[in-house]
């Protein structure tokens, strides 16, 4: 990604020159910090996970007690729960952008406008409810398993993923369509060339939310047989081991920071260049 | 230049779904190809919508479209607006495409090769006055708005529409970039001759763009269609009257060149001849002034009697400093305003090396004015005559 360059524009009158100047220069200030943002957090991410190691070996697991010993086992626990808990939010989140994108996009065409403020109303609840209560009730519809947190997981996380492409879609300027429309597009056109473009930084922000709450909520997959790095936490906490509470905890916090800053980088360079 | 009209509207009608009132009542109206007709009205007369019902970005409710004698009414509205060129006054260029691409965004849809598009895109961008090389991939946030504007129109005329519909095109523009931006666009038009709807509610520039002027009232109906300089002689009511406002003859006289005027005689003494020839013809022709000319008839100072009798100094330094001078092509609201500036209220005409050719005065103005006025009423009571 090239940085905007500052050009003299010797053609054209000073007027138009210096609003090229002014315009160019503000955006290099703001996109340069919003870069330095990015390649910051790494670092933080890196340091967690090293001070986590540090702590990690410092436990010396081969002396520690029964508990300890097995709740922390590396390639039984720790990393078989990581990747299921990685497993449940992907699954949930894409689940989300299959539903929540198509819909969005479907709420916002004239024809169904009207419907808007009820689905909204459904996507509401569904993360007005207590996420424990809404994990409960599918356990009692769908039964044990990682499939029922998916699906539970999936409407929590679906109103961040809705409400954004609706915004997203809305915020476009009508001119803008106006435009395209006059010159010949035709309705799918001016959607696929012109709206859904302009809307992906809000939509991808939205996805970068459901993705958060995602490898959160997931903690609580372990409640209905779901796995996950929840259940290490929850051991911890039972057992009264803080140092294997620490560990989940912990392992979880890098897991989400790890996706935020995923979901900043995604937002960051899938913009459309322009903008 | 066909007899056929490039645009027809016969008894085109809007009514919105839910209201009683036609937005647009039975218009009907002819656009001749390669002119600008200007719509013009008050607000809420329908003139956006009229412009819309042209390329169906409104569907008519009524009445038929016709372009270049094809009934479009229900043609594929998609397809006939790739047959038209569309300016907004809000530009709406996509944010996300280069400028290039902006242009490029018609010619892409009718599937023109990429060779075609690439050398159309630069050829527009050096016809709107923006070097290629400089502006092709650069994005639309990176304009001013008027260079964005000049991209509006590049990219209405991307496919070679031969006919385009101007919606306030630069109404959103501060004045002084938008006047060069009417002189550069009136001058692109004489080239590509286009036949364009343009809709203003700003008379002053309908009467500058408009090769001629409907004036509409409510729905849309048409109150005046003419030349703006008939329109400006001869206001058809009140409703017109009041719409121009005040300062409408002023206005036509922006229509009228010195050189249809013809010149009277005016008292002239050549340096060099006998000041008494110059007092007599004073006397003759019943004036205060003397138009004092060199040995090549250039007009040099003005004399009263008195500056001549006087004696003394040449007669070159007596009298007044000539301030008003124009040359024959120049419109008589220059001249008016030339008038003004002189004291003697006379305003001398030269040619182009400076040689004195006559003068104009007030009463040439009014008389002008008021033959306009007559040929355009006989123009209207001829019209009357013949649909009576």
């Amino acid at each position: 990604m090239s940085q905007p360059t500052i050009r003299l524009d010797h053609s054209r009158s000073t007027d138009d020159d210096e609003l090229d100047l002014a315009v160019t220069a503000a955006q290099t200030t703001t996109l340069r910090s919003r870069i330095v943002g990015i390649w910051l957090a790494p670092f933080g991410i890196l340091a967690l996970v090293a001070a986590l190691l540090l702590y990690y070996t410092s436990l010396d697991l081969a002396t520690a007690n029964i508990q300890q010993r097995s709740a922390l086992d590396w390639s039984t626990k720790l990393w078989p729960q990581t990747i299921e808990h990685l497993t449940i939010a992907f699954w949930a989140t894409l689940l989300v952008i299959i539903v929540a994108v198509p819909l969005g996009i479907l709420l916002t065409r004239p024809a169904f406008r009207g419907a808007a403020p009820w689905v909204l109303t459904v996507a509401n609840s569904g993360q007005a409810l207590p996420a424990y209560g809404l994990l409960i009730l599918f356990l009692i519809l769908l039964g044990q398993g990682t499939g029922t947190v998916i699906w539970a997981l999936a409407l929590y996380a679906l109103l961040p993923v809705l409400r954004n492409t609706m915004v997203g879609l809305d915020q476009v300027d009508r001119a803008t369509i106006e435009a395209g429309r006059g010159m010949g597009m035709t309705k799918r056109q001016a959607l696929t060339r012109i709206e859904l473009p302009l809307a992906v930084p809000v939509i991808i922000a939205g996805v970068r939310t459901a993705t958060i709450i995602n490898i959160g909520m997931a903690t609580l997959a372990f409640l209905v047989g779901g796995g996950g790095l929840g259940i290490t936490i929850n051991s911890g906490l039972k057992l009264q081991q803080n140092e294997v509470l620490i560990v989940g905890a912990v392992m979880v916090a890098i897991v989400a920071l790890t996706f935020d800053w995923l979901g900043a980088v995604a937002e960051r360079y899938l913009k459309p260049r322009g903008l | 230049m066909s007899d056929r009209p490039m645009i027809h509207l016969d008894r085109v009608t809007k009514v919105y779904p839910g209201s009683t009132v036609p937005a647009v009542e039975q218009l009907t109206m002819d656009i001749s190809q390669g002119e600008i007709l200007v719509l013009v009205g008050p607000s809420g007369c329908g003139k956006s919508t009229t412009l819309r019902l042209i390329n169906r970005m409104i569907e008519p409710s009524g009445g038929h479209i016709y372009f270049d004698g094809e009934d479009v009414t229900d043609v594929d509205p998609d397809l006939l607006r790739r047959r038209i060129g569309y300016v907004i006054q809000q530009i709406g260029l996509f944010p996300h495409h280069t400028i290039g691409e902006n242009i490029a965004t018609v010619p892409k849809m009718l599937g023109w090769d990429k060779k075609r598009i690439t050398a159309r895109v630069d050829e527009l961008l050096d016809m709107v006055g923006l070097e290629p090389g400089q502006y092709r991939d650069r994005y639309p946030r990176e304009l001013s708005g008027g260079q964005a504007q000049r991209i509006g129109v590049a990219r209405a005329l991307g496919a070679d529409p031969a006919v385009m519909l101007m919606d306030e095109p630069f109404g959103a523009i501060d004045p002084i970039t938008r006047d060069r931006l009417q002189n550069e666009f009136l001058r692109l038009q004489a080239e590509l001759k286009k036949t364009i709807v343009f809709v203003t509610h700003d008379i002053d520039e309908a009467i500058k763009m408009g090769d001629r002027i409907a004036i509409l009232g409510d729905r849309s109906v048409i109150r005046q269609i003419d030349t703006p300089e008939r329109i400006l002689a001869y206001p058809v009511d009140d409703f017109v009257d009041d719409f121009i406002g005040s300062g409408s003859t002023l206005k036509g006289l922006n229509f009228e060149r010195v050189s249809s005027l013809d010149l009277s005689d005016y008292p002239t003494l050549v340096e060099g001849e006998d000041p008494q020839r110059g007092l007599q013809m004073l006397d003759d022709a019943n004036r205060e002034w003397l138009l004092l000319l060199d040995r090549e008839h250039k007009p040099l100072r003005w004399l009263r009697r008195a500056d001549v009798e006087r004696g003394g100094r040449e007669l070159r330094q007596r009298g007044q400093h000539i301030r008003a001078e124009v040359e024959p092509n120049a419109t008589l609201h220059d001249t008016l305003e030339e008038m003004l500036n002189e004291s003697t209220g006379i305003c001398c005409v030269i040619d182009n090396r400076g040689r004195y050719q006559g003068v104009v005065e007030i009463n040439d103005l009014t008389e002008v004015i008021r033959k306009l006025r007559a040929e355009a009423k006989e123009h209207y009571d001829a019209l009357e005559a013949t649909s009576v």
